[in-house]
Formats: C-alpha cells, structure tokens, sequence
C-alpha cells in the first residue's frame, strides 16, 4: 500500500506533537508514509450549503496532489482534515456532475480526479492494516496503573457514512489503549462538541464545554484525556485558564493526543513528544505512571 | 415570543431559500424534540433547534436570523445522526447562517480580532472560523 501523507495546517505548528508522535510511532511500526508535496488547506470545515461547490475545490486539488504521487490512499491525523477530505471525497464520487465541474475549474492540473483515491484516518491504519495485536508485540514499555478518557469529539464519528466507528459508542481508541496496556474508563462526554472554532468568538462558551468534559473525566477516574484532533486538544487543553476562572471547583487535567502514548509505548525519545506544546503538562502523571 | 403566522410568510421565498440551501425539506419534521434534547450547546441558545425548524417552516425569518442560536451551533452533527425523520438540522442551521451571511453581514469581524486575539488560537480555529462566520 502507497500511503501518501496528508498533515493539514495545525499539524506543522501548534500540534507538533501530533505529528512528530505519529512519524516516530509509524517508523518503529515499519509503516512508511511519504509527506505529499504542494498540500494546501482543506478548509477544515465541509461546507453544509448544497450550491457551495467551490468549498469542496480545495479538499479535491490534495487528492489530485495524491495521485501525482501516484498514491490510491491519503493518511490524515486530523479530525478535521480526515471529515473535510473524506466528505469531499464521497460527495463527488456520489455526484458525478460536480466532479467534473470540479475538474473543469481545475483545467490547469495534469491529473484529472477520478473518485479513486480513499481517504483514511491513521486509527483506520492502524485498526485495520496494520492491527491492535500487532502493535501490542511492539509494545516496550508499559505504565503502572494509567486510566484515561478517550475523547473523539464530532468528527471523527459523525455523520453516518464518514465517521470510523459507532457514532454513539465508538471504542476504536480504547481498543488501541488496551493494546498498549492502558485502561480506559467509561467517558459519556466522549462524542460530545468542545465548542470547536467558537474558540475565536465565544472562548468563554468553550471553557464552559471544557469544565463539563475535563470534569466527567475527573470523575470517571481518568488520569489523562487523549484526543485525535488538534482543535479539542486546544480547546480541551488551553482553556481550561477560563474553565478555571468560571468553576472554582474545576481541576486541571492533561490532554494528550493518542500518538503519544503510542510512541512512548513503542520506545520512541522524549523528544518526538513536544511537551513544551502543552498548557497543562502530561509530564508528572505520565513520571508518577512509570511511562517517563 | 409573540409570533404572527400568516400565509404570506409561509409562501415567502425565505422557506424555500432555506429548503434550497439546506436540501431539507422543512415539513418532515414533527416537532419530537430529540434534536434539542441532545444538543450539547443548548444552554447557549435562544432558540432551541426544534424550534428553529419549526419557524423555519413558518417562514419566521425576522426571528431567525436575529437569533444567537445559529451561531452558536457549530455543526457537530449530534441532531443531524439522531433525528428519527432524517432532518439534517445542522444543515438547516447553515442554510439561515448563508441567508445571513450572504448580505455581507459578518458575523465574526476579522479586522476587529486584535493581534493577541489572532495569535492566541490556532490556524485550525482561525479557518474554521472564518469559514463559518464571514462571508
């Protein structure tokens, strides 16, 4: 399998942690995936407008760059990203007529897009191709006794169709957590929206969505809430400062993205995580957990 | 919420605008309430999303796009995957959010984001943003 990898806009900033986890954890899962050239912004929202075709233009011109690189198959990390493309991607393959309006707006690309490339999310690889059990075999280091909460957010579940497991109950990520040795306890916020872009305008309405999440996880027991998008972990992470100013009974928690604890379970160093990316740091619980 | 219904109204172009945008047809639902009672975002809303359909059908514009709930939605899609009619009331949300928008009413005013504001969220956020909120 050719896997052309997609990183999208936050990857390369803010969640370089994200990245720099995967790309560790990947390589020492011998899993090679090549960064495409030329990417562009997939405009992280799937336009809900039925005569919005020009909004689906960008998500098509990175599977057009895909097929370049003669890849059937764009890896993305994202949540955002993975909805964005995924949607993009079956709604031309649904509607011949705008692809080729599409394609025609797009005269000047050499490859014409012919609906064949899949889009996948690195959870869908690593369930499905290269398998839990498998990673489980790679696994060298182990934490003592580490409980989190599994947060997927909105759209990696949602909506029927694109999401990669159940949308009410999805439990991909406690599969890959009990792979690696880490308990995951029962989280009824898990599908629940952080708030996602209201973080620009309404930052307080997002600080409020964030106490009630970080705080059903407090109670449930969890040491730690991982994500797989880089929207809920900031929202998730960075406010908890106005979570904290609204709730006086709010306590802090840290929010890590699943590839971290993936790579520090397949023995990858210290510096593929980018703790410094952090607000609220993971270091001391993951130090008291013997996973440091 | 004093609320005149008229004929008028409910054959204005605003309901069919709202239905074309969307793909939706408004008649479908029939008022269960399942939407609002999911919707993780409710305790922010004017309106709840029931009832958003409900004055979408009778063609309530004025009350709809003055309200704060369709810019709190932020299209999560927990009413759209639950609704036992099929409603996508998400896109609906987005169909009034357009009707809005498309007057060159900016919801969020990028000029007025102050350099801290903008540098304090990530790109993700800021596209996002722009995307749903401007025009």
């Amino acid at each position: 399998m050719n896997i052309s990898y997609y990183p999208g806009c936050t990857l390369k900033n803010n969640a370089k942690n994200f990245e720099d986890s995967t790309l560790c954890a990947l390589a020492k899962l011998g899993l090679e995936v090549k960064e495409l050239d030329r990417w562009n912004c997939c405009g992280t929202v799937f336009s809900l407008a039925t005569d919005d075709l020009m909004h689906h233009l960008a998500p098509i011109r990175n599977l057009v760059r895909s097929k370049e690189a003669g890849s059937d198959t764009v890896l993305t990390l994202c949540a955002m990203c993975y909805n964005t493309l995924k949607r993009a991607n079956e709604k031309v393959k649904a509607d011949p007529d705008s692809l080729e309006k599409i394609n025609d707006f797009m005269d000047r690309e050499k490859v014409k897009y012919a609906g064949d490339v899949r889009v996948l999310h690195l959870l869908e690889v690593l369930r499905d191709e290269v398998t839990f059990p498998a990673i489980a075999k790679k696994v060298q280091r182990r934490p003592r006794g580490l409980r989190v909460a599994n947060y997927y957010g909105c759209l990696l579940v949602r909506p029927k169709g694109i999401g990669l497991d159940d949308m009410e109950n999805p439990v991909v990520l406690e599969d890959l957590m009990s792979a690696l040795g880490v308990e995951s306890v029962e989280f009824p916020y898990k599908t629940e929206c952080c708030g996602a872009y209201q973080t620009v305008d309404q930052p307080d309405t997002v600080a409020e969505r964030t106490y009630h999440i970080i705080t059903s996880a407090r109670r449930q027991g969890a040491d730690l809430v991982t994500v797989s998008c880089p929207l809920c972990a900031f929202n998730l992470d960075f406010r908890q400062t106005g979570a904290a100013r609204l709730f006086q009974d709010f306590q802090a928690m840290p929010v890590v993205y699943f590839t971290q604890l993936l790579a520090l379970s397949l023995g990858c160093p210290e510096e593929a995580q980018r703790f410094d990316l952090h607000q609220v740091d993971p270091r001391p619980v993951l130090k008291a957990k013997g996973y440091l | 919420m004093r609320t005149h219904i008229s004929q008028k109204k409910i054959r204005d172009d605003f309901v069919r605008k709202v239905e074309e945008l969307s793909g939706q047809k408004l008649l479908v639902c029939y008022q269960c309430g399942k939407c609002s009672a999911g919707c993780p975002q409710v305790g922010q809303m004017d309106i709840l999303p029931n009832q958003v359909i409900r004055l979408a059908q009778l063609g309530q514009k004025e009350d709809l796009v003055a309200s704060k709930t369709i810019w709190v939605c932020a299209s999560c899609l927990t009413c759209n995957v639950r609704c036992p009619k099929g409603v996508k009331i998400a896109e609906v949300m987005e169909a009034v959010r357009q009707v809005v928008l498309r007057k060159r009413k900016d919801r969020v005013r990028i000029e007025e984001l102050t350099p801290e504001q903008r540098a304090s969220v990530p790109p993700i956020a800021l596209i996002a943003s722009f995307r749903k909120s401007t025009s």
